[in-house]
């Protein structure tokens, strides 16, 4: 109902203004000309500028993100329920995250809060991981290589990246399915009598996972390191220090942005992942976006799906602050 | 077509800074005038209100006897000659030197023929379809001042267009900056830090310090009769002796100084008992070798010599931790003093020039 | 063997080892593609056939989900490329003390899960669609309409980005130049600024485009009834499989590979260009210090 009381007060604005506003026209485009922003743009460009980017961030960033919030916060009503008496806030979404369905056995929602739980657990497993294996890699090209071949790494690095994530998961797939490459290998080897169900285990998963974001974590570094004055290695080196020495002192408090950009990017898109998930999960394990996902589509619960994507939102959020904080980044040198 | 250019009382605030205090001043149709001061006096503040770029927060400009306020850049009867030249790297030689043309909607046949008339002006005839960055230093500095020509401007506003070439380009191209000044017949404002470029193509100059206009005058007036401490000390060398009036008329004032009284010219009006500075250029000193004089003797130790060739420089302990310049033409009329001895040099009250204290120009 | 030869083989090995991880599970589906095999698979081997291409071409679902795809990442540059452009010009407008505040906005749709993107986008066009009332086959309810829109949201700043670092490199005295000249300040815009970003917009528009191809994770929420690529693969994927998916990946490999190249070879003519400009200054450079003297403008 306050919609409609809201849009009926707008155009009777309008119509009030109007008339005004046109009898007034020539000096309110005299004042609208005179802004200092309109007069270094002109009165076209000034319109695009403020219209492109007002559409961005007003009605395609702020409004659907705070619509979303305010959604999670009510009840899943019926279309014709919507707007009447039963349309009040309630904390009935989040409360079904952390204990479930009332008169459950469970005092708690233990399905949901393990998932929860182990997809920021294996987020952040994945992050550590990515980084060990490409800290080195984003070194080597960055400090050893020389000019075209570290010019050809780069290409190669990008090249599987062109692939979508959906087609990087489903060579996981046949690369660790029961008849798979890795089975193979291991059952000539002598290590395996027979084949493993990978997938079952959610090896397939964590690898899939940790492979799909392999970029994301090198470039920072890469990019990072590069801006590092090798003389400054030389200069460590020549003073004894020994060559972990060197990384922990000169490389990594150099690359820092680079590691927090990085680090915060595979987390984020780890924690947010839905096809890799999908398609290397085995059939019960689940992740936290495959539940908001079900919520959407199957569980037809669309308020409910809101409140667990706020949650894991907020997780996100969590995240980037912990990393500004603990790398003492700021927000611009994360972002990119 | 030409016009004269007016600042009424001009003010420029930005937030709490004033970057121009109260010009005001006319600068005449067809007139060489140059700002010369040091860099942050405002005179390029003084420009960008003329082009347009932005408006006085007091007083008035005016062009042609019109009020330019609230006009536009792309209104205004001027063309800018940037400091960094501002050339349209993607465009070619002509199509820079066509580009005012083109957007007033002249047609492609008409701005070509304009572009080839500019290039035969500027000696760049068969370079027009060349990019920007195949050209050098000094005929990217043309192709500016034909791009600036090509749109007929009342008046052309330079902006230190010199500074980022080399001495021997710089020297060359102000001849030809006058040159084409007296070709096209328009007022050109020009803005510079160098007074020896300031001094040899204007008509007339202002020099300016700390947003104010210290003094206006051609390049005699300035240098001969500096109504301000600022300007003396700025515009060529200077030798300043501190003192206080001991005795002053309409014409002469003597001041006491460390060296004893000395009588220069009054022009400002001092008066007995005024805090001074007394200002002696290198060539109105002397040596005097026995010769007595009655006044405006000064004694100390040589410092310092340098030859120059066809002058001397000689350089005697001053106040403080200045010294005194004087040059000497190397005619070998008077034997020259060495370092270490005691000199004594004089000059004519005529050529010394009694002024209030006040701002110096840094060394 | 000296120590130092020790590391540099195992730094190599690591390198080869971690190109190996990067390429082994490609090369292995791509391999899959041509097996005999009704299973993706590489072993066992069953001989070596074309089928699957064809098989491919029959996938009426995937072939209507490429289409859809080739459309929304059209709409989708159409849209973000104007956006992000403006957010760029408006960084370096804006009022100092807002600057933050505004590249929080803009930059965190980077750094939000797609999925998220997704959702909001989806109920907050429901919820307007609600209030004006609209018909079930209206734009709100429109699932290409939506995808782009949710897509926009973050390819939009990563579009900004590349914006961004191109107008650092732009000098401002050039606007003030062409207005000074009599230009328009739309004239500025059309003739000076975006000849500048033309390498900008056009790379802006190649990310747009790819970024939106291989999205999953937004428009699996925003697409309702409608399917793309992606959405198509992941459900072909999720109930089994046949090689015709690895015959799309070999072929979307292929583009990629060749895009690349091409890429490759226009930097390096790009580079040879500028090489041969910055000769061509020096030689100006060299002849007019010699003519220097000779020629004086007044005489011509």
């Amino acid at each position: 109902m306050s919609e409609f009381i809201g849009i009926f007060l707008a155009v009777l604005l309008a119509i009030l203004i109007a008339p005004h506003a046109q009898k007034h026209a020539d000096r309110i485009w005299a004042a609208v000309t005179r802004i200092n922003f309109v007069q270094r743009n002109g009165v076209f460009i000034s319109t695009y500028l403020i219209v492109a980017v007002v559409t961005w961030t007003v009605v395609m960033i702020i409004l659907p993100q705070l619509y979303m919030v305010d959604f999670s916060f009510r009840f899943n009503l019926l279309p014709a329920d919507i707007g009447g008496p039963k349309d009040t806030y309630t904390l009935e979404q989040y409360r079904y995250l952390l204990f479930g369905r009332a008169g459950d056995e469970d005092a708690m929602n233990w399905l949901h809060l393990q998932v929860f739980g182990r997809t920021i657990l294996v987020s952040v497993l994945v992050t550590l991981f990515d980084f060990a294996i490409c800290y080195p890699i984003a070194y080597y090209m960055a400090q050893v290589a020389k000019g075209g071949q570290a010019r050809l790494l780069v290409l190669c690095l990008i090249l599987p990246f062109w692939v979508n994530e959906i087609l990087r998961a489903f060579a996981f797939k046949i690369l660790f399915g029961t008849g798979g490459v890795t089975n193979v290998v291991l059952i000539w080897l002598g290590i395996l009598d027979e084949p493993f169900d990978f997938l079952k285990a959610d090896v397939g998963l964590y690898a899939g996972l940790s492979y799909a974001y392999i970029l994301l974590m090198i470039f920072p570094l890469f990019n990072a390191i590069e801006s590092l004055d090798h003389n400054q290695v030389e200069a460590a080196r020549d003073l004894g220090a020994p060559w972990w020495r060197i990384h922990f002192r000169v490389v990594m408090p150099h690359a820092k942005p680079g590691i927090a950009s990085g680090c915060t990017m595979v987390f984020m898109l780890c924690a947010g992942a839905l096809a890799a998930p999908q398609i290397l999960g085995g059939p019960s394990s689940l992740w936290f976006t495959q539940i908001i996902y079900q919520w959407f589509n199957t569980g037809g619960n669309w308020p409910r799906g809101s409140a667990y994507a706020f949650v894991l939102l907020l997780v996100c959020i969590v995240f980037v602050m912990a990393v500004m904080r603990i790398f003492k980044v700021r927000f611009g040198e994360i972002a990119k | 077509m030409s016009a004269d250019v007016e600042l009424d009382h001009v003010t420029i605030r930005f937030g709490e800074f004033t970057a121009v205090s109260d010009a005001n001043l006319r600068i005449e149709d067809g007139e060489f005038f140059s700002f010369l001061g040091p860099s942050g006096c405002g005179k390029t503040t003084i420009l960008r209100s003329v082009s347009g770029f932005l408006d006085p927060t007091e007083g008035e400009v005016r062009i042609g006897g019109k009020n330019m306020w609230g006009i536009g850049p792309n209104k205004r009867p001027t063309a800018l000659i940037f400091q960094n030249l501002a050339l349209f790297p993607l465009m070619s030689v002509a199509d820079n030197i066509a580009f005012g043309l083109e957007v007033r909607g002249v047609s492609k046949f008409e701005r070509r023929k304009r572009a080839d008339e500019l290039l035969n002006l500027i000696a760049l005839s068969d370079q027009g379809d060349k990019l920007v960055s195949a050209l050098s230093g000094g005929q990217r500095q043309r192709v500016a001042i034909a791009r600036a020509l090509a749109v007929e401007p009342e008046v052309l506003l330079l902006d230190e267009p010199l500074s980022a070439l080399d001495l021997k380009l710089r020297q060359h191209m102000r001849s030809e900056l006058r040159a084409i000044q007296r070709r096209v017949g328009i007022t050109f404002i020009y803005i510079t830090h160098d007074q020896g470029e300031a001094l040899t193509m204007s008509d007339r100059v202002a020099v300016m310090s700390a947003g104010i206009v210290q003094q206006i005058g051609d390049g005699a007036t300035i240098y001969n009769n500096p109504r301000t401490a600022f300007v003396a000390s700025f515009v060529g060398e200077n030798n300043p002796f501190y003192g206080r009036v001991s005795k002053a008329d309409g014409e002469f004032a003597v001041i006491d100084s460390q060296f004893g009284p000395l009588r220069g010219r009054n022009d400002q009006g001092l008066s007995t008992g005024d805090n001074a500075i007394m200002f002696v250029r290198p060539e109105a000193l002397s040596l005097m070798n026995g010769e007595a004089k009655d006044e405006n003797v000064i004694e100390s130790v040589v410092v310092n010599e340098e030859f120059e060739g066809h002058f001397v420089k000689i350089y005697l302990k001053g106040e403080g931790a200045k010294n005194i310049g004087l040059s000497v033409t190397n005619d070998g009329s008077v034997p020259r003093p060495e370092a270490g001895q005691t000199a004594r040099v004089g000059f004519d009250a005529t050529r010394a020039m009694a002024l209030p204290v006040g701002e110096m120009a840094d060394e | 063997m000296s120590s130092k030869t020790v590391m540099k083989l195992m730094v190599g090995f690591y390198v080869f080892l971690f190109f190996a991880y990067l390429f082994g599970p490609l090369l292995m589906m791509g391999a899959s593609a041509f097996n005999v095999s009704s299973f993706p698979q590489v072993a066992p081997w069953e001989g070596f056939t074309f089928q699957w291409f064809g098989a491919l071409v029959d996938n009426s679902a995937m072939v209507e989900g490429i289409v859809n795809s080739l459309w929304i990442g059209l709409g989708v540059i159409c849209l973000s490329v104007p956006i992000s452009l403006a957010a760029a010009l408006m960084m370096t407008q804006i009022y100092q003390r807002l600057q933050p505040i505004y590249y929080v906005i803009v930059v965190s749709p980077v750094l939000m899960p797609g999925v998220i993107l997704g959702i909001s986008t989806l109920v907050f066009w429901d919820k307007l669609g609600v209030l004006a009332n609209a018909e079930y086959e209206s734009i709100f309810y429109n699932g290409m309409f939506l995808t782009v829109v949710g897509q926009s949201t973050f390819i939009s700043a990563y579009c900004m980005l590349i914006f961004l670092a191109r107008l650092q490199r732009f000098d401002r005295t050039q606007e003030e130049a062409a207005l000074d000249l009599g230009a328009t300040h739309t004239q500025v815009f059309w003739k000076i600024l975006i000849p500048f970003l033309r390498p900008a917009v056009f790379s802006a528009a190649v990310l747009a485009f790819l970024t939106s191809f291989e999205n999953y994770n937004t428009t699996v929420f925003t697409i309702q009834a409608e399917s793309t690529l992606t959405t198509v693969l992941s459900g072909q994927i999720r109930l089994g499989t046949k090689p015709d998916v690895s015959a799309l990946a070999v072929i979307i490999i292929a583009i990629t590979l060749v895009g690349a190249s091409v890429h490759e070879v226009l930097r390096r003519r790009e580079m040879a260009r500028e090489e041969a400009a910055r000769e061509a200054a020096k030689r100006a450079e060299a002849a007019a210090d010699l003519a220097l003297t000779a020629k004086p403008i007044a005489a011509a």
